[in-house]
């Protein structure tokens, strides 16, 4: 029998749902619903008291009324009425309206409290799950704060009924959801965990939801979970289907628990009792071997239960990320479900395949199926599919197969959904320059990127490419042939203009000799795009105009005449009204050296430029790795992005204010043609920073910096809070005197204002065999990720002598080590969960795994170490401070090595992103 | 958490809405004509899963759906949700209804809003699920309407007091 019949409905309200459904016209409907609210109003005003059938039927209208979308502004008083009603039916109906139109006005929802607290009284079942379900539904502060402390009684009461225990851990759970502050943690916590023993499998369902979530907040309460779900775990996976009869689904036993329970383990390391887990491995073996075996029911219920739990397994085993077995098992799974026929599945495991590329054990693994994923790309027909396909080619890419990825994201960028493009365009650009190791390729990518996708291109790409085509010399004149060959389309998109005019204007000189690209027609070919560009990219192009008369002198007329015409010197624009007049001006006034000095091709960024270059060149070496959440953070633009854009800027502000600037930091003196074409100079090129020693230093304070067959170069150093002092001692190892001995320390614009540094000047003479002293004084002033460079200068029987060396003045040199108790450090751990604070790095070891050794490394790096905090005794956590003159920053760290990978795995959590990105780049170095 | 419950028809018509957070009537009108959008120009046989809507909360939110003759059941959720789970979960609902409805068709959602209100109640509770085991929710719906068929004879005899 059904369990609704058909007869027994309201007949007032079907025949007003069908007068709806007769409307012919929007007109028509809101006649007719206008009319019903106004019968329903006067109703509810009448002096006549309203039976709880009418007011049962009225608001049922009222809720379809709502649901076609029109506002509801009354009838609540009406529904609080019904709360308070004995009738079930009212009741319902009342809690019903409630929970569907919230309303937060303030005197009702005191009402409302009142009508739970009374239904929560009642001892009645089902009055008490209405109560809670509104509670659950609703969850507003103001509820929260009126039961939270009611719910935990009524969960862990020994009478309460199975069904209510189930309304109260979830709605104990919601209120934790939306008041986390609110829920008390006390002595029904571990009764909570007993839950998971209950007899009703709804209620163990109920209660792992609620302890997964809770767990998170106070793991140590809730500890004890993780026996109890093993237990629990193992005696469904190997129980026969029958024996848990209703919670069988499609032959499947207990789906849904199990992946709540699989989803608490989650919450926890591995267990560390050896009983438990093996018993716990042998659940996940158990799982994935179930996969192969043949299914039990045709039915696709069958599968996707079964695979809910077999995804959520996987997950755990990926989580836990210490059986390289289970996790092999597990990449051959997903790659057997890459080839399924199911969509779902296919989507499922290109999503969890996307975390297993981030693990050292499994990361080749995932690498082998890249042909199928490329595959997926191609072929699949469903975007949401497609999709992760490429998260997941961009989580598996590293130097050996970037070439074939980025080739792959190009070709799909053609035919990609619009709505997806701009991602791609971004991960194509990180991929390409993380992983060039050839600039022309990274050129012609990033030019083909802008061809295929231009109107996706974002600012901070096309800064890149010529940012890093300024600082490469080898790339310059590839990059003029380059863009010169692309602008020649007839269409081409106005990013490529803007990238061919500021490469043109730095590096035409270079493509010149060619008739086919001579001065004449390189110009030309820059101003026929001219008329169809926004002002922005005119401005450029003007200054592309005035480096050319500096470049090519013969060109000089034609330039004049444009700049003359009126179009430029009468623009209605005053930006380029005034490039126009100034540097028509400029070219008529000043004489060919100072047009020179003016126009000198921009000054590469020195240390910025090596610094990015650098950190860049250690990230392909240490972690081949992307890390997914590293590669989100790079969507949305916020960490790694943020600063290439701070640097794009700098691009930007140069080319448009700096041009003229006669003070900018000239380079040599020497122009890019002789810096290109002629040999190698004798003297050292200032350019060239040692940075071979730096990172020894990370963990230590003093020793050599630098030495050649002259100059040896020593450091001692002491840092307190967020200043320090640095003593540099030259040492003469020639018995020659050296002569106009200089050195000074140079930062880039952004570390200037991060770090202060003062130098004290040194005798201009250092006598054979003789050593000196400089102080540096050093004062942080905010966090940073760059370092400065000591630059020496002196003559050795008359030859100059330049040297560049990278000072080893890090942030985690400003550190203060922070003792705490256990208890404090997982508190403060938690609070920095959000996934921004967070940085992991798994790496192989480069040096012999010594405990001792580490632990030095450790203490060396600035951090207190905490002992008895980690379950592992192998494990090592750390605390400390970071100073700097405006902010502190709290640091916690735990390194875990595994001596049998040889790896180790080092996790950070800091206040501020930033701080965790360049403390775990610094750290993951030294072991 | 499942964040909505979503029902409508082939031409976007709203047949169910349950939102387990707090949005004002246009917002939600809104979402479920984004959700529409985003699900209805979707093929058959391509997978059940997709991004959230700009609305909804993009990318942090999935949603998952069925299509079933004329009505697109779709439920929006966070990452703590399993996917084939809330698959499933769906089924279940399905299959639920169509057990207390016998053949539940698009009309039995339109007259009944109310009993497909109770129906979700037993399932899912403020965005969590409840119970999923099909025989317990169907002995709760019974439950329910014994106690309304009972509270209808005593009203017809007078006596307010069940």
């Amino acid at each position: 029998m059904p369990a609704v019949s058909k007869g027994d409905g309201m007949r007032g309200l079907a025949v007003f749902i069908s007068d709806i459904r007769n409307c012919k016209s929007k007109e028509a409907e809101v006649k007719r619903i206008n009319k019903e609210l106004a019968n329903i109003r006067s109703k509810f005003k009448g002096d006549k008291a309203l039976d709880g059938y009418s007011k049962k039927k009225y608001v049922c209208k009222l809720l379809f009324i709502f649901l076609l979308g029109h506002d509801i502004d009354f009838g609540h008083m009406e529904a609080v009425n019904l709360l308070s009603s004995n009738k079930y039916t009212e009741k319902q109906i009342g809690y019903l309206f409630i929970s569907v139109l919230v309303n937060s006005n303030s005197d009702l929802i005191r009402l409302i409290n009142n009508a739970i607290r009374n239904d929560l009284a009642s001892r009645n079942p089902t009055f008490m799950n209405l109560a809670l379900h509104c509670i659950a539904n609703v969850g507003s502060r103001e509820m929260a704060e009126a039961f939270v402390s009611e719910i935990p009684r009524i969960l862990v009461a020994g009478d309460t009924m199975d069904s209510v225990k189930q309304s109260a851990a979830l709605c104990l759970l919601r209120l934790n959801r939306t008041c986390p502050d609110l829920v008390p943690m006390g002595e029904w916590t571990a009764r909570v965990v007993h839950l998971l023993n209950d007899q009703h499998l709804g209620v163990v369902t109920a209660a792992t939801s609620l302890i997964a979530t809770l767990a998170q907040k106070s793991p140590d309460d809730f500890k004890t979970s993780v026996s109890l779900a093993v237990a629990r775990l193992s005696r469904i996976v190997t129980s026969a289907a029958i024996d848990l009869q209703d919670y069988t689904y499609y032959f499947v036993a207990a789906p849904w628990l199990s992946v709540k329970l699989l989803r608490l383990l989650q919450c926890y390391p591995p267990p560390e009792d050896a009983a438990l887990r093996s018993r716990l491995t042998e659940c996940l073996e158990t799982i994935l071997s179930k996969a192969q075996e043949p299914p039990k029911s045709k039915k696709v219920q069958h599968s996707n239960a079964k695979n809910a739990v077999l995804f959520e397994a996987i997950t755990l085993i990926i989580h836990h990320d210490n059986e390289p077995n289970l996790l092999v098992r597990a990449c051959n799974q997903l790659g057997q479900f890459l080839q399924h026929r199911e969509t779902n599945l296919r989507y499922l495991a290109l999503e969890s395949m996307c975390t297993l590329a981030s693990s050292e054990f499994s990361h080749e693994a995932v690498k082998t199926h890249i042909e199928t994923v490329i595959n997926a790309l191609k072929t699949e027909r469903d975007v949401s599919v497609r999709q992760r396909a490429v998260d997941l080619l961009y989580a598996m890419c590293d130097r050996s197969n970037a070439k074939q990825i980025v080739a792959e994201m190009l070709s799909y960028l053609e035919t990609a959904d619009y709505s997806i493009r701009e991602e791609i365009v971004l991960k194509v650009a990180i991929l390409a320059e993380k992983y060039a190791v050839d600039y022309t390729w990274y050129v012609d990518t990033i030019l083909n990127l802008i061809r295929i996708a231009g109107d996706y291109v974002s600012e901070e790409v096309w800064y890149r490419v010529i940012q890093i085509v300024i600082n490469r010399d080898d790339v310059q004149g590839y990059a003029a042939k380059t863009v010169f060959e692309a602008l020649q389309a007839p269409a081409c998109h106005e990013n490529l203009v803007k990238v061919g005019g500021y490469i043109l204007g730095e590096f035409g000189n270079l493509i010149a000799g060619d008739p086919r690209s001579s001065p004449l027609v390189q110009f030309s070919l820059l101003h026929s795009k001219f008329h169809l560009c926004s002002v922005p990219t005119r401005a450029l192009l003007l200054s592309a105009y005035i480096k050319f008369i500096n470049l090519f002198p013969e060109v000089k007329g034609t330039i004049q005449d444009v700049l003359r015409s009126d179009s430029q010197l009468r623009n209605a624009d005053v930006e380029l009204q005034q490039r126009a007049v100034e540097y028509l001006r400029l070219s008529c006034i000043a004489s060919t050296d100072i047009l020179a000095t003016v126009l000198e091709e921009m000054p590469p960024f020195p240390e910025k430029e090596s610094s990015i270059l650098a950190k860049l060149k250690k990230k392909k070496g240490s972690s081949k790795l992307p890390d997914l959440n590293d590669a989100r953070r790079n969507i949305n633009g916020s960490t790694n992005h943020t600063e290439d854009t701070e640097t794009a800027e700098k691009v930007s502000t140069h080319s448009f204010t700096d041009k003229l600037n006669v003070n900018s930091t000239p380079s040599t003196g020497a122009s890019l043609l002789v810096d290109v074409f002629s040999d190698v100079s004798n003297t050292p090129a200032p350019n060239d920073v040692s940075e071979e020693h730096f990172l020894r230093f990370v963990c230590k304070n003093n020793g050599v910096i630098f030495e050649n067959q002259l100059l040896q170069i020593g450091l001692k150093s002491e840092y307190r809070q967020n200043l320090g002092r640095m003593y540099v001692f030259y040492g003469n190892k020639t018995s020659t005197q050296f002569l106009s001995f200089s050195s000074s320390v140079s930062s880039n614009d952004l570390l200037q204002t991060q770090l202060n540094i003062h130098t004290k000047t040194v005798d201009p003479v250092i006598d054979g065999g003789a050593q000196v002293q400089q102080i540096l004084n050093i004062e942080c002033l905010s966090d940073f990720s760059d370092a400065p460079v000591l630059h020496i200068q002196f003559r050795y029987g008359g030859a100059l002598q330049n040297i560049a060396v990278k000072l080893p003045v890090m942030l985690n040199k400003f550190f203060q080590p922070t003792e705490m108790t256990s208890q404090d450090f997982f508190q403060r751990w938690k609070q920095l969960g959000a996934p921004q604070q967070e940085v992991q790095k798994i790496f192989k070891a480069q040096h012999q795994m010594d405990s001792d050794v580490a632990k030095a490394k450790l203490l060396g790096f600035g951090v207190a170490l905490l002992d008895g905090v980690d379950p592992n005794p192998a494990n090592f956590v750390g605390a400390g401070i970071i100073h700097s003159k405006t902010t502190q920053v709290g640091c916690l760290i735990r390194l875990e090595p595994n001596t049998q990978a040889q790896m180790y795995r080092l996790t950070l959590r800091t206040s501020k992103d930033s701080v965790s990105q360049r403390l775990c780049e610094l750290l993951s170095e030294q072991f | 958490m499942i964040k909505a419950i979503l029902i409508f028809n082939n031409h976007g018509k709203p047949r169910l809405s349950k939102f387990y957070e707090h949005y004002n009537e246009d917002t939600e009108q809104q979402i479920i004509r984004e959700t529409f959008h985003l699900v209805s120009k979707r093929d058959e046989n391509v997978c059940n899963f997709l991004e959230g809507g700009m609305l909804i909360g993009g990318s942090d939110y999935k949603l998952i759906y069925r299509h079933y003759a004329t009505l697109y059941f779709v439920f929006c959720v966070d990452s703590s949700e399993s996917e084939l789970g809330i698959l499933d979960l769906i089924q279940v609902f399905v299959e639920t209804l169509d057990k207390c409805f016998e053949n539940v068709c698009e009309l039995d959602l339109i007259f009944h809003v109310d009993k497909v209100h109770h129906i979700l109640a037993e399932m899912v509770m403020g965005g969590m699920v409840l119970e999923t085991n099909m025989n317990e929710i169907i002995t709760q719906v019974d439950t329910q309407n014994k106690m309304e068929k009972s509270e209808l004879f005593s009203f017809q005899s007078t006596r307010q007091d069940r």
